[in-house]
């Protein structure tokens, strides 16, 4: 898929031969994120679809109370320090950014009056300013007016580093004024094709000046409003236990007309997602449950009890298995994995495809994951024609078998498979987890069958995901073979996803391991292209190199995908809500309401 | 009487340094165990590595682990508990959110049991190896036996999806008012703390029952007895009175353990407690939280062994204590 391509299918889209939904879905199976796809379309002046809001409701509360489970509670309500989605959902009750991402991929606005665009004239044509118009009549939940100045406030006290907001990634590098009082003109320092990330979706929610003014900087973690948010969302805020409860009662002065439908809203946090599951699916004790993480075998038992359903929400979180290109059992200036070594094995190519070709990924999603892990084509084998769909995953013992016959690698007296003295014997780790567990056992039952011998190792998440230097079963370390885990590509732009294979971010000790590259993987092309995408005005041709990006990752197989991991929630039958894969639970709470 | 103010005092003292080394024992531990606070941060692309290098320095992480004790200590000793990495508030005010429910749950469970415990375990003295007895033996053996998360599942299992009676999601404030206040708070409390009380209930009856059964024997009850007391009035103010002075020794000494077997059964009914504070701050990696909590136990397990030891010889004389 080349620019030209891009191009014709936009063009299509524009004259409405091709539907929306199916060139998202293309752009996506190619490796995009959703948010960057419609981007596209965006760039390309064809109007955002937004999602016709399904609210049914004709008038403003009378909805009673909407419980809401999330098994780990929220811990905090200042959305510039939300780290995990608990904080940030928690956060997104109260506060709303300029704009979210709906399903699609599209952006949908909250506090701005219209998405910028080069029509409206909100971007300009060098790429480096962005002019948001935000709507008016919006107030506080204290009943101050929400202006530009309040915009501009966030990013002052975002960027400031002694504040330490983990948004700081979204807001450095920018300079943001206020051209009125309801405009906004945001100024990058370099050309940013992609713009939509300050003040959109979790980590654009917007907190009001006039309460943490006081409080930029060192004193952040003064603010009283740390724990008593003060937005302009759908609830206001009652009352607040960290990891326990977050309450709200209805806002009604809400900027939207005749919303939002309930009266109250209840978030409770604590115990477990089996029973979180349980009192949505089963009792109908609570209305909705976050991230079930459950085997599907479970889930389906449980909605047999009529109360709820599990919905599954698509995202770009993908189950993954990384190959090592450098040699783990060799010791360079104090690291392993270094960069200066080689893996004796797995940087021959027909031992990764044949991998490749070893991973059940049906069984995977058949026997272990359900709903919430589908076996992925796309990522792996790099459709050649549009349709991700008519990539099948493959799984053929016999073509793998054929692959390292002919690559030179026969069977030695034990059943292993050798060429040179090296045997194919590889330590394959991933974090527990009992659904890891059972995939690491698939893999190794094939990997027999052909002649590969696989150790398995498991270890705890709370060491394999940290960043510990002194601990060697660190992922970022990659003292291994081969490494499984979920990469999750839910940020907007593809940007910060593909620099995990650029020589520049390679893991090594020189960095404390916190460079992203750990397969230790390179290719002078890529860099070259992730150099040119960065500074690429013109979002066709922007796409067009990450997807050619992708394509040199996959065919070579660096890392091997297993399943796409979607999103699943559970939620009372009569809950009627918008979901989606690219932004908080909560993009579009005010739209939800219950039938009768 | 011989017990003096004194030996409170050297108890008090001796107190302190084991208090002391607790918390360096624990603290250290805490420093050598994996797992970051902030590897959330570390680990999102998104947020750069600057971030957390800085949190690190705000939250003076990057000292020697004695540095960080002694910093750790003085603050303490001057009432500040330390700072939540994951609420980014002070960590009193965590632990003084979930006390109030702790103390209700757990309190009321010990209540319960000893309400159960109690005229169960004397009864079954009076007549020992009666049907009474049989029975009340067999059930706290099976009550012993199963641990808090089984007997948990189970009621959740008859009584919240069977039957539909009572909620299964534990809510410390209540929106509803007046009697309906108190009767949601009832219903709600119902599972967990019975849970929690027989199990509790199940090894007192026990203690109790081989307490009064030591005493009930004895010379002294008979004489009681020839003298025509009624036998309320032996069983109350003859044997009850002296079997109970082991049992409150175990009592106290077995209060801090509670607290520690609340933490499964806060979390299977999510009542937010102290246990499901530490639990979440364990999986948060959030160490000052952990450090503060773990610290309160101990501090519950030294004092009320004290305790235990002052009471014993307040009720029992003959003990000397010097």
């Amino acid at each position: 898929m080349n620019e030209q391509n891009i191009r014709g299918l936009i063009e299509e889209v524009r004259e409405g031969k091709l539907a929306r939904r199916d060139f998202m879905t293309k752009m996506v199976s190619l490796g995009l994120a959703a948010p960057l796809a419609g981007h596209l379309l965006l760039n390309a002046g064809i109007a955002q679809a937004q999602t016709p809001s399904a609210y049914k409701a004709t008038k403003r509360g009378g909805g009673g109370a909407l419980k809401v489970l999330w098994w780990q509670g929220a811990t905090l309500l200042n959305p510039h320090f939300a780290t995990g989605t608990k904080d940030q959902d928690g956060s997104r009750v109260f506060y709303e950014p300029l704009a979210s991402w709906d399903k699609d991929g599209n952006l949908t606005a909250n506090l701005a009056a219209e998405i910028p665009s080069a029509t409206n004239g909100g971007l300009s044509k060098d790429g480096k300013t962005v002019i948001w118009k935000l709507k008016r009549g919006v107030t506080w939940h204290d009943g101050k007016p929400f202006t530009s100045a309040d915009v501009v406030f966030n990013w002052e006290y975002a960027s400031d580093p002694a504040t330490s907001a983990v948004t700081i990634g979204s807001y450095k590098e920018m300079k943001v004024e206020a051209v009125d009082s309801h405009t906004v003109k945001i100024t990058f320092n370099k050309v940013t094709p992609f713009w939509a990330t300050p003040f959109v979706g979790v980590q654009g929610m917007i907190i009001p000046k006039h309460l943490f003014e006081a409080y930029k900087g060192a004193k952040s973690r003064e603010a009283p409003n740390n724990l008593k948010p003060v937005g302009t969302g759908p609830y206001k805020f009652t009352d607040f236990t960290p990891g326990d409860m977050v309450r709200g009662a209805i806002n009604t002065t809400y900027h939207q007309a005749n919303k939002p439908f309930f009266d109250t809203f209840e978030m409770k946090g604590g115990g477990d997602a089996v029973s979180a599951a349980r009192a949505v699916l089963q009792t109908g004790e609570y209305d909705f449950a976050w991230n079930l993480q459950v085997e599907d075998e479970i889930l389906v038992k449980l909605e047999v009890g009529g109360k709820g359903k599990v919905v599954v929400i698509p995202s770009g979180d993908i189950e993954f298995i990384q190959c090592n290109f450098t040699d783990p059992n060799v010791e360079v200036d104090g690291e392993r994995s270094s960069i200066k070594t080689k893996h004796p094995v797995l940087t021959d190519p027909a031992v990764r495809q044949a991998l490749s070709l070893l991973i059940d990924r049906a069984s995977v999603q058949q026997f272990i994951y359900g709903r919430a892990g589908v076996a992925t084509a796309n990522f792996v084998n790099n459709p050649p024609r549009l349709r991700s769909t008519a990539n099948k995953p493959e799984f053929n013992v016999d073509k793998a078998i054929a692959v390292l016959e002919a690559a030179g690698w026969k069977k030695g007296s034990d059943g292993t498979r050798e060429k040179g003295g090296k045997k194919l014997k590889f330590v394959y780790q991933t974090s527990v987890n009992q659904p890891r567990q059972k995939t690491q056992a698939i893999v190794k039952q094939a990997c027999q069958k052909a002649g590969i011998d696989v150790e398995l190792k498991a270890v705890t998440g709370a060491v394999f995901f940290s960043s510990d230097e002194g601990n060697p079963d660190t992922y970022t370390k990659l003292y291994a073979d081969l490494q499984m885990y979920t990469t999750t590509m839910n940020a907007p732009d593809a940007e910060i996803f593909m620099n995990q294979f650029c020589s520049w971010e390679f893991a090594t000790k020189a960095n404390k391991w916190q460079g992203r590259n750990s397969t230790r993987w390179s290719n002078p092309e890529y860099d070259k292209a992730f150099r040119a995408a960065e500074g690429e005005l013109d979002p066709v041709k922007r796409a067009a190199l990450y997807i050619k990006m992708n394509d040199m990752v996959v065919q070579d197989h660096a890392v091997i995908p297993v399943v796409s991991r979607p999103r699943a929630r559970g939620a009372n039958l009569k809950l009627r809500f918008s979901e989606s894969g690219w932004d908080s639970d909560f993009w579009a709470l005010q739209d939800w309401y219950r039938e009768a | 009487m011989t017990l003096s103010g004194t030996y409170v005092l050297r108890r008090v003292l001796i107190a302190l340094p084991s208090l002391l080394g607790i918390s360096l024992v624990l603290f250290t531990v805490l420093a050598l165990a994996p797992g970051d606070p902030f590897g959330d941060i570390v680990s999102n692309p998104n947020i750069p590595a600057e971030v957390a290098a800085n949190l690190r320095k705000k939250f003076g992480m990057d000292d020697p682990v004695m540095v960080r004790y002694f910093r750790w200590l003085l603050a303490m000793l001057q009432g500040d508990w330390g700072f939540s990495f994951a609420s980014r508030i002070n960590v009193d005010t965590l632990i003084l959110q979930r006390l109030p429910t702790t103390l209700l749950v757990v309190g009321s469970s010990q209540i319960l049991a000893l309400l159960i415990a109690l005229p169960v375990g004397v009864y079954a003295a009076t007549r020992p190896y009666s049907l009474f007895d049989q029975i009340a033996n067999t059930l706290t053996f099976v009550g012993f036996s199963l641990p808090t998360f089984f007997t948990g599942l189970m009621l959740i299992l008859v009584f919240s999806i069977q039957l539909d009676w009572l909620p299964f999601v534990y809510r410390a404030d209540i929106a509803s008012t007046g009697w309906h206040f108190y009767w949601d708070h009832l219903k709600q409390t119902i599972m967990p703390v019975t849970v929690l009380a027989l199990f509790q209930a199940a090894s007192w009856t026990r203690y109790v029952r081989s307490a009064a059964l030591d005493v009930v024997k004895l010379d002294y009850v008979t004489t009681a007895r020839s003298k025509g007391l009624k036998e309320s009035v032996v069983v109350l103010k003859h044997v009850v009175r002296n079997a109970m002075i082991p049992v409150v020794t175990l009592v106290a000494l077995q209060v801090p353990a509670i607290f520690g077997g609340a933490i499964v059964t806060e979390q299977i009914f999510r009542v937010p407690g102290i246990g499901s504070l530490l639990i979440s701050a364990i999986l948060a990696n959030d160490t000052p939280v952990i450090m503060a909590v773990t610290f309160v136990f101990s501090c519950l397990v030294i004092s009320f062994n004290l305790l235990a030891d002052i009471l014993y010889a307040w009720l029992d004389p003959r003990i000397a204590l010097s």
